[in-house]
């Protein structure tokens, strides 16, 4: 009986989220509209106590619960503790926008909290089934989110191309999934790795398996030659969700690709080295290449991303400990602007007039300089130009690959580094070497503004002192792998 | 200078570690000798561990001296040492502790450790112990940093006056590192050391040594000369402007003073981040395209320079530019190296064929801009070549010697031909600025002290006149707003005073004997004409083609009748615009006089230079 408490204590985080989640739904209908905010804050609320739940587990040993399906280690903590910071802050930057479009509702917090649910289940998960389980919550709850603007066509395509390629890649990860039960026996990914280090299995339907365990990844990732919905979905969702979308899943495909393929499948490493640097290298030259071609904003982020997971990807490559090291370095970093980003964005928008193309942002120097200037340090972190974070972040994840004496891969991220520093470098253009159109100061909702500020602020002072963090992201990795 | 030892140390028995530093006297006899990190311990690297499970005191000789001329040897039995103990250091390498020494060594003493059984020589030389002038470096980098306050409600008057009260303030912050130089030694000085990014063994390490002093001075005060000349001409948003310029003259101290190869880095990218916006927000019609080829062109080659360190680091496992020095690499990886911080310098200093961005740049920036990339960010190249590119990688330098002189004598000649059928002023003194810059890698890898000692010098009187030059055409330019060559004729009967400075700049930039443009291309054709009679001849015809193309710009410009309406209405200099004129033009002076002002601070520097490229690394393996 004990032992069930302290396995339910276990999971008393994802517990608490889905009891809340539920409860969000059902109290929404009884919510008068201008009332809204209580749900807002009933969210915020669920997210500090998850959070302080997951802090009172203690993370120096793995600890696992209901016959091992559920795993908590230091990764997890670590990771689980972001996502809930990470989703705080959408929630923060996406509230007055929800407002003015009159969104703001229990669906919108509740799907939230269910995708959260989802991608803590997976990075919890030490079993197949229980990947999929969190992976299948994740996305269900990401494809209604996609179409929430029920009345925009584009939101309502976005959500069909992403819910099919979806449904597809879930479909592929599960036949790779069976292919592995299949030859080990098992669902637990431990016994999986043993089972497959220990007897002879013929290596090239093994390889077939985690051929297609490696799509689903790389789908949920959105690195080429999967990436084709994320342009999509990045445009057609509404800003709040497109934040959410490039931010919290990431936690969970990447826990997905640690626990697969450091953590189950490892015996395997030279196989799935190989898929890791082509992807890697396609994704950067493709994200960076066709970046410089777009017009609109947020597809530009888009591609921008699948460049930024390629450079990810090139940590994981890697195939050391010190490349994941490197790589959840990175993707911390990535998360802080790209909720800079969107954050801006919002801000920027208003019910009249929405950001949509880059155009948009011309002559902002003149008119917003503070949000310029915020706009400006987060490209130079997302190009990658000290001092701000995002050098340090491409900087470990070269350090690691050179320390491979892969030094090819290493000239070539920096070629595309290079190309894509053009992109980013247009936005300042834009903002600062043009004349604006308009003469007046546009008034931007100033708690948002002072969030925004520590957000994109911290990536400069991060940029001056990047030891904690890198400390952090290093212990947090140290202690599972 | 007598072999402390009575012959024990022989030539061949002699191993190079991380952290050794060579010192030539004059003497035949050579010293080999480490510098401290720390007040009163050894660095050394991860590879040395000289001290072996059997070490005790009886293996070792120690002797000491405070001027390498009378030795005294220490030995336990004696006062002098308490104890010697190998230990490890906070960084995890191996060090050696003396303790209790008396008499308590001063700044420049030096010690030798000699290994009886192997005959392995280890030396030392005691740097800025707890110096008080230590943490004059990190103040000269925040302080122009501070920048200033971005108030754009503040009068522009106010604004100029701040401004100039910050740049005067880290000029003078700047002096004392002139005056407390020790020009004698040719170890880095006023350290200053600080555990920063540990995962990574990345510290924020500062130091200067006589190629970084004179460069850093020149820095803070073109700074000076930048924001007094930019009083009229900006009015758009100056408070941004200055702070601009504050913040890049901090970053680009900070790039001389660094003694960390990823802090060196973060400085040299973090300079293009102001550049970039002063050339674009500030400057002419064209500036998105020269501002972002700009940016492109130089991140490049960084970028490049950034995988040579990562590689280094792979090899070593510290990021100190010190343990660079004595770091064994094989040929291949040398060449590599070479060719990658070739790349990130050649783009900077420029070298032909990578300098098509500095025409366009040059012509679209601001003033002040212009100044400050002839004047300073071009030496940054010419200095990175010397701080990292030849001793980092000294065999693939003697190997690629015939390539980098060629280039730089194509820099000279050709591009000096280029700069003669230039119709826009600025962009013939951009032109200019390459030949004279290909004067400083032609001297630089020559690797005799005369041609080396003669490049620096270039590289600071270039400073002065190519600033100066730029200050005179952008005192035109802001009367008239044109800068081509044929909407002027005949300035000097409306601005003669004006007219006489801008013909002395014009004699100092074709080299005339008595300003500082001679000392150092003479020096370099001298220098060269020791390696090769050819080359010294085709240096020297920049005599005649500097001559032809200075010479010619004055005559079109200034001399003659009053050419057109725009030119009658020209006013002369005003008090303001007299004074960095005259400032300038005396520094030339002084310079083209008497240049052992340089050359003293940079002497030991360059032998020191010298020996670190001369001595081969790519045998010990």
């Amino acid at each position: 009986m004990s032992n069930l408490i302290s396995q339910l204590n276990l999971l008393a985080p994802e517990i608490f989220v889905a009891l809340m989640a539920m409860l969000i739904l059902l109290l929404d209908l009884f919510v008068q509209d201008k009332n809204k905010h209580f749900i807002y804050g009933l969210s915020q609320l669920t997210l500090l106590v998850a959070g302080l739940l997951t802090a009172s587990l203690g993370f120096s040993e793995p600890q696992f619960a209901f016959k091992d399906m559920f795993i908590f280690d230091s990764l997890a903590m670590f990771l689980k503790m972001t996502s809930y910071i990470t989703l705080s802050v959408v929630f923060i930057y996406s509230r007055n926008y929800l407002l003015d479009k009159k969104l703001l509702n229990g669906e919108y917090f509740s799907l939230s909290l269910f995708a959260l649910l989802g991608v803590m289940l997976m990075i919890s998960s030490k079993n197949l089934l229980l990947m999929y389980m969190g992976l299948e919550l994740l996305s269900l709850s990401l494809y209604a989110l996609i179409a929430l603007n029920r009345d925009d066509k584009k939101s309502n395509e976005a959500a069909i191309k992403y819910f099919v390629l979806g449904a597809l890649a879930s479909g592929l990860l599960l036949y790779g999934m069976s292919m592995l039960y299949g030859f080990s026996g098992s669902l637990d990914l431990y016994t999986i790795g043993n089972v497959i280090q220990t007897q002879e299995i013929n290596s090239e339907l093994l390889v077939f398996g985690l051929v297609f365990i490696v799509v689903g990844i790389a789908f949920k990732l959105g690195a080429v030659p999967f990436q084709m919905w994320v342009p999509d979905v990045y445009e057609g969702s509404i800003t709040p969700v497109t934040m959410m979308i490039s931010t919290v899943p990431k936690f969970a495909a990447v826990a997905m690709l640690i626990r697969f393929l450091f953590q189950g499948l490892d015996y395997l490493v030279v196989d799935w080295q190989q898929m890791l640097l082509i992807m890697a290298i396609l994704s950067m030259a493709v994200g960076n290449i066709t970046a410089i071609a777009q017009k609109k904003i947020k597809r530009m982020l888009a591609y921008s991303t699948i460049s930024h997971i390629g450079f990810i990807l090139l940590g994981f490559y890697v195939g050391t400990i010190g490349g994941v090291q490197a790589s959840i370095f990175y993707l911390t970093t990535y998360i802080i602007m790209t909720l800079a980003v969107f954050g801006l964005i919002i801000l920027l928008s208003n019910s009249q007039k929405s950001i949509e193309f880059i155009d948009d942002l011309k002559g902002l120097s003149q008119t917003n300089p503070w949000e310029a200037f915020l706009m400006m340090i987060v490209m130079f972190s997302l190009a990658g130009i000290p001092p701000t974070i995002g050098f340090y972040a491409k900087f470990s994840v070269l350090q690691v690959v050179i320390n491979e004496e892969a030094v090819w891969p290493a000239l070539v991220a920096i070629i595309m580094a290079l190309i894509g520093m053009y992109y980013y470098l247009r936005i300042i253009r834009i903002m600062y070497f043009e004349k604006s159109d308009k003469k007046v100061k546009k008034k931007t909702f100033l708690p948002m503004l002072s969030v925004l500020t520590i957000n994109a602020g911290g990536l400069l002072v991060l940029g001056i002192f990047p030891k904690t963090l890198m400390s952090i992201s290093a212990l947090a990795v140290g202690g599972s792998l | 200078m007598a072999k402390p030892d009575g012959g024990l140390i022989q030539e061949t028995n002699l191993q190079y570690y991380a952290g050794a530093q060579i010192i030539y006297t004059s003497a035949p006899t050579t010293v080999y000798v480490f510098t401290f990190n720390t007040a009163l311990s050894l660095g050394s690297s991860t590879s040395w561990n000289p001290f072996d499970a059997d070490y005790t005191l009886n293996n070792f000789k120690i002797f000491t001296s405070p001027n390498a001329q009378t030795w005294t040897e220490l030995t336990p039995a004696s006062t002098d040492i308490d104890a010697l103990s190998s230990g490890v250091n906070n960084a995890g390498q191996p060090v050696l502790v003396i303790t209790a020494l008396t008499p308590t060594p001063t700044s420049g003493s030096l010690f030798i450790v000699l290994n009886k059984t192997t005959g392995l020589v280890y030396g030392t030389i005691v740097t800025a112990v707890n110096n008080g002038g230590v943490d004059n470096l990190t103040l000269n980098q925040n302080l122009p940093a501070g920048g200033v306050a971005n108030g754009t409600e503040l009068s522009i008057r106010r604004i100029n006056y701040v401004a100039l009260f910050g740049a005067l303030v880290s000029f003078i912050v700047t002096i004392p590192i002139y005056k407390n130089f020790n020009t004698t030694l040719s170890t880095f000085q006023f350290q200053e050391f600080h555990h920063w990014i540990t995962p990574f063994n990345i510290n924020y390490h500062l130091g200067v040594d006589g190629f970084s002093v004179p460069l850093i001075l020149l820095t803070s005060f073109m700074t000076i000369m930048v924001i007094l000349i930019s009083y009229q001409s900006q009015k758009f948003k100056s408070a941004s402007y200055y702070s601009a310029f504050l913040i890049m003259s901090g970053l680009m101290i900070g790039v001389f003073c660094a003694l960390d190869s990823i802090l060196y880095y973060i400085f040299w990218e973090a300079m293009l981040i102001p550049m970039f916006l002063i050339i674009g927000i500030w400057g002419g019609p064209n500036r998105i395209y020269a501002t972002i080829k700009f940016f492109l062109y130089t991140v490049l080659g960084s970028l490049l320079m950034l995988i040579a360190f990562l590689y280094l680091y792979f090899k070593s496992g510290t990021f100190s530019i010190i343990d660079y020095y004595y770091l064994p690499i094989s040929l291949e990886a040398q060449i590599l190296i070479f060719l990658a911080f070739f790349m990130a310098f050649a783009v900077k200093i420029p070298m032909w064929p990578l300098h098509t961005w500095l025409p366009d740049a040059h012509v679209q920036a601001p003033t002040g801009g212009s100044v400050i990339l002839a004047a300073i960010m071009l030496k940054l190249g010419g200095y990175s070549f010397i701080r990292f590119a030849m001793p980092i990688s000294p065999d693939a330098t003697l190997l690629l010697k015939p390539l980098m002189i060629s280039l730089s004598l194509i820099a000279i000649v050709y591009i000096a031909l280029v700069a003669l059928i230039q119709k826009d002023m600025k962009k013939l003194i951009a032109y200019s600025s390459i030949s004279h810059m290909g004067f400083v890698t032609l001297g630089l890898f020559l690797i005799s002290p005369l041609a080396v000692e003669g490049a620096y010098i270039q590289m600071i009187s270039h400073g002065f006149i190519s600033a100066a030059m730029f200050i005179c055409v952008g005192i035109l330019y802001d009367q008239t707003h044109t800068r081509e060559i044929k909407k002027y004729g005949g300035v000097i009967n409306k601005m003669p005073l004006f007219t006489a400075f801008a013909v002395f700049f014009a004699m100092a930039n074709a080299g005339l004997p008595g300003t500082s443009g001679f000392v150092g291309e003479f020096m370099v054709i001298l220098g060269s004409m020791k390696e090769n009679f050819w080359i010294a001849f085709i240096a020297a015809t920049t005599l005649i083609l500097g001559a032809s193309y200075s010479l010619w710009l004055i005559k079109r410009v200034f001399y003659g009748d009053v050419g057109n309406a725009a030119v009658a209405k020209l006013s002369d200099i005003n008090s303001r615009e007299f004074l960095i004129l005259g400032v300038l033009a005396s520094l030339i002076i002084l310079v083209g006089v008497y240049p052992k002002i340089i050359s003293d601070i940079t002497n030991s520097s360059v032998l020191q230079f010298i020996e670190l490229v001369s001595f081969s690394k790519a045998g010990i393996l």
